[in-house]
């Protein structure tokens, strides 16, 4: 298969972002309270990824290892505003509807999982191809999950009215409880039909698998800076004792 | 002054109880989810959040009504906390080291997760968005990581006993510690009357 194309199938289906690597979970379970809010979330993100990833890959040999990081952090962070005040200035109503998980695109682990297992590695045009899959497989994630709990908690899909007037809403599932309870109904089935996920470390095995295992997401970097910064003391002992 | 107090008060309560950084507003699930099986480490990440959030607070605060106001660069606020809580975070690791290697010992492995914990940038921002003066934004912070550290520290208290209960199969683990947040999320969700 195209090694392009490869890339797009691997974020869709393969490593997809949400159902598999488990990534993301915060703007996932805050934002899908609607399909059209999870287009907009995913669409964000599809943008700042596809851009960073896109940077970082084309500035990756001029990028000193050891202050990868702050690099990073500067590059996505622009990005995330760029995006932002384009919201701001065409997109108003969906700049509201988001709020403060636009900015917050910042911290969220599928960027910087990206940037740090892929493109600090790989060639422009390939990285390109990753953040396009791994933003459509998270796209495609949240509209699913948005729709989910939007057909259950308002009747409608799209603000398209879907279910009979006779059914009641479960408000439930639109509010911060429902969040919680689909990912939970939806990991339970990952489970019980043995399907790829890093929830049950069946999934592909990666650095990046979440699962709840902060010290693997991108903070990583500033676990290593702390073994470092404790084990220096045992050094300083050391070379006292051949004093 | 009378009326500000009260004011205060009504932010400390809806920040920690009504708002809940976890239960309502989704920032720090992956602590939350991850390090939430025994109490100690509960604690341990409870009160190295509460310490970061609340200095996080107070820093970006002072950076945004004192730097980027004044020189109209509001628009610089999300690289600008990213970096003053990376770099905040690091430093409160050398400084708590050097100070106190008893508070490092106990901290110590949770302050480098905290950088990317999105509830410290989240609350950074909120401050901003809510308009809130220096000492309004330190009580939102800390008030924020109250609510963020009761969480937490809940959720270790139910998982350490369902350690012993019978779940079924396909609930074991990662579904049944969420279904546990919607059922804290529920409870959670009665206060919103409060205020």
């Amino acid at each position: 298969m195209n090694k392009y194309l490869e890339r797009l199938v691997n974020g869709l289906f393969k490593e997809n972002p949400t159902f598999v690597l488990m990534l993301g979970m915060c703007p996932t379970l805050a934002v899908t309270v609607s399909a059209w809010n999870g287009v907009g979330m995913g669409l964000s993100t599809t943008a700042v990824l596809v851009a960073s990833n896109v940077i970082i890959a084309a500035l990756r040999r001029f990028i000193p290892n050891t202050v990868r990081m702050p690099y990073f952090i500067v590059v996505v962070a622009s990005m995330v505003t760029i995006v932002q005040l384009l919201l701001q200035a065409y997109f108003p109503s969906v700049s509201e509807a988001l709020g403060i998980y636009i900015p917050l695109i910042v911290v969220n682990c599928i960027i910087f999982g990206r940037v740090e297992a892929y493109a600090a590695k790989n060639k422009v045009g390939l990285s390109l191809f990753d953040g396009i899959g791994m933003g459509i497989g998270f796209t495609i994630a949240l509209i699913l999950i948005g729709s989910f709990r939007e057909l259950l908690g308002a009747g409608t899909i799209f603000n398209f009215r879907v279910m009979p007037s006779s059914y009641e809403p479960i408000e439930m599932f639109i509010k911060p409880p429902g969040a919680f309870l689909v990912l939970a109904m939806l990991t339970a089935l990952q489970n019980k039909f043995k399907l790829p996920s890093a929830t049950n470390g069946s999934g592909k095995k990666s650095a990046l698998t979440c699962g709840g295992d902060c010290a693997n997401c991108m903070g990583e970097a500033y676990a290593i800076n702390h073994e470092l910064n404790a084990e220096e003391p045992k050094i300083k002992k050391a070379v006292r004792k051949e004093d | 002054m009378n009326n500000y107090f009260v004011n205060l008060i009504i932010i400390l309560i809806s920040a920690a109880f009504i708002n809940n950084v976890i239960l309502s507003q989704f920032l720090g699930i992956c602590p939350f989810l991850g390090i939430s099986n025994k109490i100690k480490s509960a604690v341990g990440m409870g009160l190295a959040v509460m310490f970061v959030i609340t200095t996080a607070s107070i820093i970006c605060s002072l950076a945004f009504r004192y730097i980027l106001a004044p020189m109209n660069l509001q628009y610089l606020q999300t690289i600008v906390f990213i970096i003053v809580i990376a770099a905040l975070v690091q430093f409160v690791e050398m400084v708590v080291k050097k100070v106190s290697p008893a508070l490092y010992d106990a901290l110590g492995v949770y302050l480098p997760l905290i950088t990317t914990n999105c509830a410290v940038l989240g609350v950074a921002l909120l401050n901003v968005e809510k308009d809130f003066d220096l000492v309004e934004s330190i009580v939102n912070g800390f008030a924020s990581a109250l609510g963020f550290t009761v969480a937490i520290i809940l959720m270790a208290g139910i998982r350490e006993r369902m350690a012993y209960n019978d779940i079924p199969k396909v609930f074991k683990g990662f579904p049944i510690t969420l279904v546990t947040a919607t059922l804290m999320a529920m409870a959670f969700y009665g206060f919103s009357g409060l205020v």
